[in-house]
């Protein structure tokens, strides 16, 4: 039987086990749409597309599966250039699929035409533009296993209207392989024994864990490596819950908002052991004084990864978990050798670094501190929530002062610091996870940047926890122009803003506000109490700087601390 | 250093604008770019002539190697190859000028492949040396106009079995 490219389109969903796509319809994906509403898959309603990406970009990191994204041509592709851009800095897995004018009209400034296969290019692990309904089902297939094969990306495909309604035979492709794509998983015994032996010689390493820990489903076997050898460890942002927050070996995370402990072990370290993990400005600060001392081993599945910024002794392009497994296995077999002895003083001295300068703020009387509310939120949450946050000050206490447990436990737009991710990736965490807190870490800026989601929570009946940390400022930029500026604040107050308890209520959900440090705690139980979508608002001290901090350009020991 | 890569790729629609853009995108140089079909029509290959110390050249080879579309990187300049390229110039020619065009078309081995009363245009093949050699000694002539394919390039065959 011949079926149509929409019913094409939505069996091969089905096969690829979508159960949830998040969207927003329009001209050129009425076809898509009065097909899947026929099937069992589940559609949530966005209210802006961008927030659908960041949707289903937080649903992948949860689930560890595909997040989907359906949107119209035109205006509807071009409004999720920014979460496809954010998912893409964060090597994230996510289809998206835009509706196209017809294929005759396609070059033809046609209404609703952009070339949206154009545009996100460069921000997509790769795209589509689909001429033939003929071509629906490879493409699908193709787009699924790019995106969450490898290191995993965004994949979009272009659906030109009419290849939704020609009609072709349909049958899957059940298996799949790419004569031009082919990532390595497995890694070389060779490598792995240089590394083993660089790690045998060390006196001072240190593991660098980053994102790729998460997307391999690592955590395991890195805190097996880390506590078998007594290395000492931390993680960048998108590591963050990759390696147990409360473990004794665990440093914190590194970087330009960093601690102290970890930027000065790394620093001082012999050997850098770097997993998943991309050496991004934010880590390294001044190239030339990263790790002066230290020999690289680097686990990346991505060669382009390697040796990018910075020089590796022992690259090893292979899975993580696959790397990690094999270098256990091959420490085990080297014997006599006493861990904890071998590294004793190193670890003397890293605890030293971290009872010198931990992670603290002054406390004022009578002023909500936004790391306090952090604290609390990890202690009445028992550090079980899955965090999101905002970009800006919010994000960079939320990454400090939030002992993540576990991995997908904190969502957050890294690379591209997209603002507004916070809030509809709560939405997607929240319907990928129903039994969990949730939790948006918000900033007053940021979270006005996707506020109109608040009915999307609502329609979905999502019990989202929104905190917002309100300087009533864009705080982090506020910071910089307040340390490197003079002070001049140049368009960075949010003295204007809506009152946030009004609107939550607006909405239908429950607001709640706190003025005084006492008010912290029974705002947030209530909140947690409330079995409804919530807006906790915290008034909190506005000139407050996150520290420690790197300044750009500069070494990462040279930090400005509390 | 110059770097010659010979780049397999797919023959699909917008194969080129992701190579292009890779380049301009992170600021990567281009100085030639040739590509034409291979004797598979599913598959073409681009010659792209570069420049860059060894982390932009490795960076380059992984990048090219990362996107979808392509099959196969090769950097010729590794060893020994055969590089190529062809000129097509157009020289005035009057007068006692006449006869040394011909002269230098002739010495450099190369062609006339048309005439007009004022101008000769002569068609040159060689690396990269020989065009910019026969170029700077037709230029003092009067140069009006050249079009250059860009570099093409091979390995070598290894000379013992
Ligand atoms: C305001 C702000 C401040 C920031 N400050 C900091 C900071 O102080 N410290 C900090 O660390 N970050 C900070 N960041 C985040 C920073 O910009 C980067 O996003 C982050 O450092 C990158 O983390 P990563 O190196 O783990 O790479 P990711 O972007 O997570 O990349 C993952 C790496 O792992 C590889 N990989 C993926 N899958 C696998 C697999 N299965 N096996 C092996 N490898 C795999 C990928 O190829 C890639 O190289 C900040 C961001 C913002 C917005
Ligand atoms: C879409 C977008 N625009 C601009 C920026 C630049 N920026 C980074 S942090 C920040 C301030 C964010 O303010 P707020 O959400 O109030 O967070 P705070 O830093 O005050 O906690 C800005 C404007 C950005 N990251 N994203
Ligand atoms: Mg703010």
């Amino acid at each position: 039987m011949k079926l149509t490219g929409a019913q094409i389109l939505i069996e091969c969903l089905k096969k690829e086990g979508v159960d949830l796509i998040f969207g927003f319809p329009g001209g050129a994906v009425i076809d898509i749409y009065d097909e899947l509403m026929k099937s069992p898959i589940r559609h949530v309603l966005v209210r802006h597309e961008q927030a659908a990406v960041h949707a289903a970009d937080a649903y992948a990191r949860v689930t560890g599966k595909v997040g989907v994204v359906l949107v119209t041509s035109g205006p509807g592709a071009t409004n999720t250039v920014t979460g496809i851009a954010s998912a893409y800095g964060d090597s994230i897995p996510v289809v998206i699929m835009t509706g196209q004018v017809p294929t005759k009209l396609i070059g033809n400034d046609a209404f609703q035409e952009v070339d949206i296969v154009g545009i996100t290019r460069p921000c997509t692990k790769h795209n589509y533009l689909v001429k033939s309904v003929k071509d629906v089902a490879q493409t699908v297939k193709e787009a699924f296993y790019l995106a969450r094969s490898g290191r995993p990306g965004p994949v979009l495909m272009d659906l030109p209207k009419d290849v939704m309604v020609d009609r072709t035979e349909f049958k899957y492709p059940e298996t799949i392989k790419m004569r031009t794509y082919n990532p390595t998983y497995e890694a070389h015994v060779g490598q792995i024994e240089k590394a083993g032996k660089l790690i045998v010689q060390s006196r001072r390493p240190v593991l660098y864990a980053g994102g790729g820990i998460i997307a391999s489903n690592a955590a395991a076997e890195l805190t097996g490596l880390a506590t078998l050898m007594q290395i000492p460890t931390t993680a960048t942002l998108m590591g963050l819950g990759g390696f147990p927050g409360t473990h004794p070996l665990w440093m914190g995370m590194l970087g330009m908002h960093g601690t102290y402990c970890s930027n000065m072990a790394v620093a001082n370290s012999d050997l850098l052991i770097a997993v998943g993990a991309r050496f991004d400005d934010r880590v390294t600060g001044r190239l030339d004084a990263f790790a002066p001392h230290a020999k690289i081993i680097h686990i990346d599945i991505d060669p382009t990864s390697i040796s990018k910024n910075v020089r590796v002794d022992v690259p090893i392009v292979a899975d993580c978990k696959n790397a990690l497994g094999k270098l256990v296995t091959f420490l085990k077999g080297e014997k006599g050798i006493n861990w904890k002895e071998k590294h004793e003083e190193w670890l003397a001295q890293v605890r030293d670094w971290d009872k010198k300068h931990p992670l603290s703020y002054k406390e004022e009387k009578g002023v909500i501190k936004p790391q306090y509310v952090v604290e609390k939120l990890y202690e009445l949450t028992k550090g079980k929530a899955i965090i999101t946050t905002e970009v800006g000050q919010n994000q960079m206490w939320a990454a400090q002062f939030y002992k993540f447990a576990e991995p997908r436990s904190l969502m957050t737009s890294g690379g591209l610091g997209a603002m507004g991710y916070g809030f509809p990736a709560a939405i997607g965490a929240q319907l990928a996870a129903p039994d969990r807190i949730v939790i948006d870490i918000a900033g007053d800026g940021s979270i006005q940047m996707n506020i109109q989601e608040m009915a999307t929570a609502m329609e979905q009946r999502l019990p989202v926890k929104i905190a917002i940390l309100n300087n009533q400022y864009l705080g982090m930029v506020r910071q910089w122009q307040e340390l490197f500026y003079g002070k001049r604040y140049a368009a960075t107050s949010l003295a204007t803003a809506p009152d946030f308890v009004k609107l939550a209520e607006a909405y239908g959900a429950v607001g709640l506000r706190a003025t005084k440090p006492e008010e912290v705690v029974p705002v947030i139980k209530k909140a947690l109490k409330t079995p409804n979508l919530v807006i906790m608002e915290f008034v909190i001290a506005q000139e407050e700087k996150v520290y420690p901090m790197v300044p750009a350009g500069k070494a990462t020991t040279e930090m400005l601390l509390v | 250093m110059k770097h010659t890569f010979s780049v397999l790729v797919e023959n699909k629609p917008g194969v080129l604008s992701r190579v292009a853009g890779l380049f301009s995108g992170r600021g990567f140089n281009i100085e030639s770019l040739c590509v034409a079909e291979t004797l598979d029509p599913g598959l073409s290959l681009m010659t792209l002539v570069t420049r860059g110390d060894e982390q932009i050249i490795e960076q380059i080879n992984k990048q090219l190697n990362k996107l979808i579309n392509v099959l196969k990187v090769v950097d010729v300049s590794e060893g020994d190859f055969v590089e190529r390229e062809m000129v097509l110039v157009k020289v005035k020619a009057e007068g006692n000028t006449r006869a040394e065009v011909l002269r230098m078309a002739d010495i450099f081995r190369g062609k006339i492949v048309d005439v007009s009363p004022r101008e000769y245009t002569v068609e040159l093949t060689g690396d990269e040396n020989k065009i910019k050699a026969v170029l700077e000694l037709l230029r003092p002539l009067g140069i009006k106009e050249v079009a250059r394919t860009g570099t093409i390039a091979m390995p070598r065959s290894k000379k013992t079995p």
